[in-house]
């Protein structure tokens, strides 16, 4: 399915991805080649087939509800771009 | 030293011959010299020689294993305490993580020496290592062309001799196709055998990590190392690990049941070169006594856009991580936070990344879910199913790991779907979540040529077993690159 440029940016919103005009364009002419590419799937028999979303299909692992992580926000803070009082720092949401 | 293998290196350090501290310094020496191959993003000498004197105190002590002061490198994917671990994104260009990766724990546990980190696709998508925000890599075999992809830093650092392993992940083919194209040897084993605890995430219920090496017997050591258990990775496999080296040698090829699928002999699109490789390999094969039979795995075909849907779309979600708030790159003065998101995403990743994160959004998205991720899910099933079916007649699958050699840089750079198709013998198994290896299988145009074997679920000793069978009776392994100042 060809995907235009006005859809290209409904995608990149909603992906929170900011691209520029002539990228846009580009991206269009790509995404509407990689999509055109797994059409292909749709000629495959899968009636009645369970899909299969891990290989191994296994069940997520249950522990103990326990606490087993340590307090490290200082240490997990000092890689963050802007830091106050323990908080991240993000522009104003709430005027 | 630098043309030893692993196990040549524990033997030599063990009789006293070099110390690790040599060894090391060496590695060093000949990363900078080839720094135009660009296969490093990250050198850490200080830390290294460090790690070395540590590992020579050891075996003072009468406490070294097989890895302990074998010089290594790691694919810039596995987060590394203290070292910037890039992933080969601008997004995580100054990123320090606060904690090691499991696989970095173990090789260091083991002894290995980590002298740096290798470049890499951005975040291991793509099949030639243009894609790296810290530029490309070149293969030592030929210095035009690619090294192949994402893990295509440790493949040329191998394939040059300057460390004698590195790890890789391989999500797709990122383990294997690489080291088809540079001439080494590299495993993906099972997945959920190997933690994927502090690898940067890609595609979720595909990434396995695994080394790279220039023998079968190197990647057992190395295996052995890797592999265990582990509650950090809720898919970590909860099984014990056996003796791989030993498994490996325990392995005959008389008698070996090898299937070669007729999808993979027949594909369009194989250079020449490849096939009429592959086909002596298989030829040796039978000589050495395995019993070479025909499968069919009739979906075979499916797995390239099987696997650009589902992996696309759990990358999409794993990137959503990547905020400009927590950690990683953020853009300069943003006006609110929606452009904070959109600006430090849109600065921070390159093409190929979001292009990948648009296609998985677009394949999650209300009204297109079923028509895509779905019937994707179902198609996985039955590409699964045809290993299932193979696995009851083989003990081992044998085709070639990549439809060509090493290709021009930039050949494929502006073709996306091109650029897939240089996995469409490697995907299936990722998808299956299978064993595989790629061995060197000899040479097409002078470009080395991959021979790809799979196992069967776990059965990484067997795998192991045949490919250095392989390598008893053919030197492949031990060509190396013409040396180029």
């Amino acid at each position: 399915m060809p995907i235009d440029a006005k859809e290209v940016g409904q995608i990149a919103h909603l992906a929170r991805l900011s691209i520029s005009e002539p990228a846009t364009r580009a991206y269009a002419r790509d995404l509407s080649a990689i999509l055109d590419f797994v059409e292909q799937l749709g000629a495959v028999d899968t009636e009645g087939v369970e899909s299969l979303a891990h290989p191994l299909e296994m069940t997520q692992r249950l522990r103990a509800d326990e606490p087993t992580e340590p307090d490290e926000r200082e240490r997990f803070q000092a890689i963050a771009p802007a830091t106050e009082d323990g908080h991240y720092l993000v522009p104003r949401v709430i005027e | 030293m630098h043309d030893q293998t692993i196990a040549e290196l524990a033997a030599a350090l063990e009789r006293g011959e070099c110390s690790s501290v040599e060894l090391t310094r060496t590695a060093i020496e000949r990363i900078e010299r080839a720094s135009e191959l660009n296969a490093f993003i990250t050198v850490t000498p200080e830390s290294a020689l460090a790690e070395a004197e540590a590992a020579d105190a050891a075996r003072a002590r009468g406490e070294a294993g097989p890895l302990t002061g074998v010089p290594i490198a790691h694919k810039d994917i596995f987060c590394t305490e203290g070292v910037r671990t890039s992933c080969g994104s601008r997004m995580l260009e100054a990123f320090v993580p606060p904690y090691d990766a499991f696989v970095v724990e173990r090789l260091r546990a083991a002894g290995a020496v980590s002298v740096g980190k290798t470049n890499m696709d951005e975040f291991a998508m793509g099949s030639s290592n243009e894609t790296s925000y810290f530029g490309a890599v070149k293969n030592p075999w030929d210095r035009r062309t690619v090294p192949g992809g994402s893990s295509g830093g440790s493949a040329a650092a191998v394939a040059a001799g300057l460390v004698p392993a590195a790890t890789g992940t391989d999500t797709g083919g990122s383990i294997r196709q690489p080291a088809a194209l540079t001439g080494i040897s590299g495993l993906k084993p099972t997945y959920g055998r190997v933690s994927r605890y502090g690898i940067v995430a890609f595609a979720s219920s595909l990434d396995q990590a695994g080394p790279m090496a220039s023998s079968a017997e190197d990647l057992a050591i190395l295996l052995q190392g890797m592999a265990g258990f582990d509650r950090r990775d809720s898919t970590c496999v909860d099984r014990p690990v056996p003796d791989y080296r030993a498994e490996m040698a325990g392995t005959d090829l008389r008698g070996l049941r090898v299937g070669l699928p007729r999808e993979f002999m027949e594909a369009e699109g194989v250079d020449a070169g490849v096939s009429s490789a592959v086909s002596a390999a298989t030829q040796a094969l039978r000589d050495a006594g395995a019993e070479v039979r025909e499968i069919t795995l009739p979906n075979a075909g499916m797995a390239v856009p099987v696997y650009y849907v589902i992996a696309p779309a759990e990358a999409s979600s794993n990137l959503s991580r990547f905020d400009g708030v927590r950690y990683g790159y953020r853009c300069d003065a943003p006006d609110d936070l929606e452009d904070l998101y959109k600006r430090s995403r849109g600065e921070g990743f390159g093409e190929e990344v979001q292009r990948r994160i648009m296609v998985g959004t677009y394949a999650l998205s209300a009204g297109y879910y079923d028509a895509y991720y779905g019937k994707a899910q179902q198609v996985r099933r039955l590409v699964q199913e045809d290993f299932a079916r193979a696995f009851e007649s083989v003990d081992v699958i044998a085709g070639p790991t990549a439809p060509s050699t090493a290709f021009p840089l930039g050949e494929k750079a502006d073709d996306p779907v091109q650029m897939y198709l240089s996995d469409i013998f490697t995907i299936a198994v990722n998808l299956a979540g299978l064993p595989a290896l790629s061995v060197p299988a000899g040479f097409g145009d002078g470009r080395p040529v991959g021979l790809q074997l799979i196992g069967n679920y776990f059965d990484e000793g067997r795998l192991l077993g045949a490919a250095h069978g392989y390598q008893q009776v053919t030197d492949w392994h031990r060509q190396r690159p013409p040396v180029e100042e």
